[in-house]
């Protein structure tokens, strides 16, 4: 017991002497906190609507009128010619063109059927699909407003066998975040970027750099035991990663007024159960790397992949079948679920059991492993 | 030359002996481009959805099943009460309720008028507004058709053309994005790290000693990064289009020749970075903070610009990255021609002159 306290010590003292790592650790979350947020933004709206109004008639000019009319559109310009059309949709000046053919309204009218044409820019196929589904339902809308003044005119004169059309009112709600505030969701999951990278990174470079600088070898040939030297390279960084998680918390709650429905203590429970299956990959990763370019690299090769499958960006539920089974074996994804149910829905710890459970396997699984592959000794 | 075909050399055992890295350097962007070709997408589909019934007539029951054939949405469960929507939510595994009145069909046959409640868990704004509007939309044709026995209602039939993406496919963002970071990480990322290692350890006293001239010897090790970045953009390329079928509809030839003028941008920022920075661990935090994030965050690979504040918008402007994004779309997915993206490249060459001009008011042939 006494030397591990001495080696956390030490521990502590080298990370607070290197002025370089202070910064590191304390200043770039913050600033990472408060870019990424801000960045970080999927949120689709002002689609720039180019408009080919060939009709000219009080429909068309409605319809138009419809569609910028709503947040989800802005006019980025309208002409009588496909060409300037086509042109802006090149440049980007564009999202998408509506084409409102000729006779629209003597169509709409005689018999009560037209088509009407969109060209989208697909390049980002998840933005092509929200702009359809707007699209889709001004259409609706537009449908059922004149169908409506239509049976308003029937209405005033009763025609046999033809009643007033029907309405289905649909309203939406939005839990848990009624501003659609896209911060809110993306702020719970940078915390656990933050945390994952205190954890991962850092304390996998640490340990590989006692490697590169040689100094491993007074401590391999010191009477230290395995387990002795591993608690206390990852003890301070379990507690950093504790930290940091507090600090982007406060951030959270101060600067982005992030609500915290459920327990905080809960979190913070889980992030301690978290950090160990962390501390376990990079202790892992600094036992089959030389130095610290290395450990950088393949630590960065894995954060990556863990993040793209984490559902911090693109939900888990869109991805195919066995993609989605993958991911039952990232870390992250568990974390990243239980700090937006915890934070934003107040979700008890009956809710996240299962994570618990999977999370504290995973962490005695990778720590068995990493301690089994540590040598004392160097090839 | 033969002096300086040895440096080149020495360059490339030092790069090939580190098996590792070389492994990483060409495993992560296969890696990558498979994710986001095969697992990533940002398409909706099988989002998990309740219903709470209270009325159970003939139209709710209609309506149901059209929501659920509709490919957007599965079933989850039949919820009985509005009490147990809340605990449903939060065990995170549903994300919309949809909620028919009590009496729906018979509020719809004898007031012409009923309402259906639609909740959303709101946590991820996105999905929440998707689905709300697949759920609209198909309640909303469902009406439209629902009334044509009423009156001879109007139909219009919306035709959506998919230009330059005909399938949506997400991969098709993520291709030119990927070149782009990878072409970041080898050129600058590398270089810059290679070169401080050099200082670092000591042995650029013995380079700078020789008598190859300075820039001979940054020309010597960067030629192989030139050479690495290009090869793995090539094959970036050949998986997108023969695995996933991104096209290059515009000239492979300005492609390439846009991707060397990158190369040479990003390999004048790691040269920099190396002028003004003694140790690896400093200039790999200056690449990773400086360089590798504003190029994922705030070139348009993954986030649309045009969403963010105005302050990060203007910030975008100076990262070369953006406007290398900007071409190879153009490039590859529409086609485009020099005449669309000359002013993108001259931006590009810009930045590179003033890279490296820098670098070389900086360089200094002696250590201190």
């Amino acid at each position: 017991m006494r030397i591990i306290k001495f080696l956390i010590i030490k521990e502590f003292r080298q990370i607070f002497r290197n002025k370089g790592m202070l910064p590191i650790l304390f200043v770039a979350p913050v600033l990472q906190l408060l870019i990424l947020a801000y960045a970080v933004t999927y949120e689709i709206k002002n689609l720039k609507l180019y408009i080919i109004d060939y009709d000219q008639s009080s429909f068309s000019k409605r319809l138009s009128e419809k569609f910028t009319s709503t947040d989800h559109f802005i006019l980025s310009g309208q002409s009588y010619t496909d060409k300037k059309a086509y042109k802006s949709l090149d440049e980007n000046k564009s999202d998408l063109i509506l084409i409102i053919p000729k006779s629209f309204e003597k169509n709409l009218t005689v018999s009560k059927h037209e088509k009407i044409q969109f060209l989208v820019n697909a390049i980002d196929g998840a933005k092509a699909a929200v702009s359809i589904s707007y699209a889709q339902n001004i259409i609706n809308d537009f449908v059922q407003e004149i169908n409506q003044e239509l049976a308003g005119k029937y209405i005033l004169t009763p025609i046999q066998g033809y009643g007033p059309p029907k309405q289905i009112h649909t309203s939406s709600l939005n839990w848990y975040n009624p501003e659609l505030d896209y911060k809110t969701f993306m702020v719970p999951g940078i915390l656990v970027l933050l945390v994952t990278l205190i954890g991962g990174f850092l304390s996998s470079m640490n340990i590989v750099r006692e490697k590169e600088m040689g100094t491993i070898e007074q401590i391999n040939v010191a009477p230290i035991k395995k387990h002795q030297f591993i608690i206390g390279k990852l003890f301070p960084f379990w507690i950093l990663g504790l930290v940091e998680l507090g600090i982007g918390l406060i951030i959270a709650k101060l600067f982005f007024d992030i609500p915290f429905v459920g327990s905080i203590l809960l979190l913070f429970a889980f992030a301690a159960v978290y950090l160990l299956v962390v501390l376990g990959i990079g202790l892992f990763i600094s036992t089959i790397t030389e130095t610290q370019q290395q450990a950088m690299f393949v630590s960065w090769f894995f954060l990556v992949i863990f993040i793209l499958m984490s559902g911090l960006f693109t939900a888990i539920e869109n991805m195919p079948v066995w993609a989605q089974k993958l991911t039952l074996f990232n870390p992250l994804r568990y974390f990243m679920e239980v700090v937006r149910m915890v934070l934003l829905k107040g979700s008890g710890i009956m809710d996240v059991k299962w994570h618990f459970i999977i999370m504290l396997s995973f962490g005695i699984l990778i720590n068995l492993l990493a301690v089994l592959r540590y040598r004392k000794t160097i090839s | 030359m033969n002096r300086f075909n040895a440096f080149v050399r020495k360059e490339f055992y030092h790069i090939f002996r580190d098996y590792r890295t070389v492994l990483i350097l060409f495993g992560m962007p296969i890696m990558q481009i498979l994710l986001f070709g095969f697992a990533i997408t940002n398409e909706i589909k099988d989002a998990r959805i309740a219903i709470m019934d209270l009325s159970k007539d003939h139209i709710s029951q209609k309506i149901t099943s059209r929501i659920l054939s509709s490919g957007y949405f599965i079933l989850d469960s039949y919820l009985q009460s509005y009490s147990e929507i809340e605990p449903a939510f939060r065990k995170g595994k549903i994300k919309e309720v949809i909620i028919f009145e009590p009496d729906f069909a018979k509020n719809l046959e004898k007031h012409g008028k009923a309402s259906i409640e639609v909740i959303t868990d709101a946590t991820d704004p996105n999905t929440a507004t998707t689905l709300a509007n697949y759920t609209q939309a198909i309640i909303g044709t469902y009406q439209i058709e629902m009334n044509k026995s009423s009156i001879r209602p109007i139909t219009i039939s919306p035709e959506f053309k998919m230009e330059y993406n005909p399938n949506m496919k997400g991969v098709y963002m993520f291709v030119p994005g990927l070149i782009t970071i990878i072409l970041m990480l080898v050129s600058a990322m590398m270089t810059s790290i290679s070169i401080t290692r050099e200082k670092e350890l000591g042995t650029m006293e013995v380079i700078l000693a020789s008598p190859m001239k300075p820039v001979q010897v940054i020309a010597a090790k960067v030629i192989p990064y030139i050479l690495l970045s290009f090869t793995i953009a090539i094959i970036i390329l050949v998986l997108g289009f023969f695995v996933f079928g991104v096209p290059i509809k515009g000239s492979l030839i300005l492609l390439l020749l846009e991707t060397i003028l990158f190369i040479i941008t990003a390999l004048s920022l790691g040269i920099l970075i190396s002028s003004v920075t003694e140790s690896q661990q400093v200039a790999l935090m200056i690449s990773l903070m400086a360089l590798m994030l504003p190029t994922i965050l705030l070139s348009g690979f993954i986030f649309p610009i045009e969403n963010m504040p105005v302050l990060l918008q203007l910030f975008s402007h100076i990262i070369p990255a953006k406007w290398f994004i900007i071409i190879i779309k153009s490039i590859m997915l529409k086609g485009a021609g020099f005449e669309l993206v000359w002013k993108e490249t001259l931006i590009i060459i810009l930045f590179t002159l003033i890279f490296l001009g820098i670098s070389i008011k900086k360089y200094k042939i002696r250590l201190e």
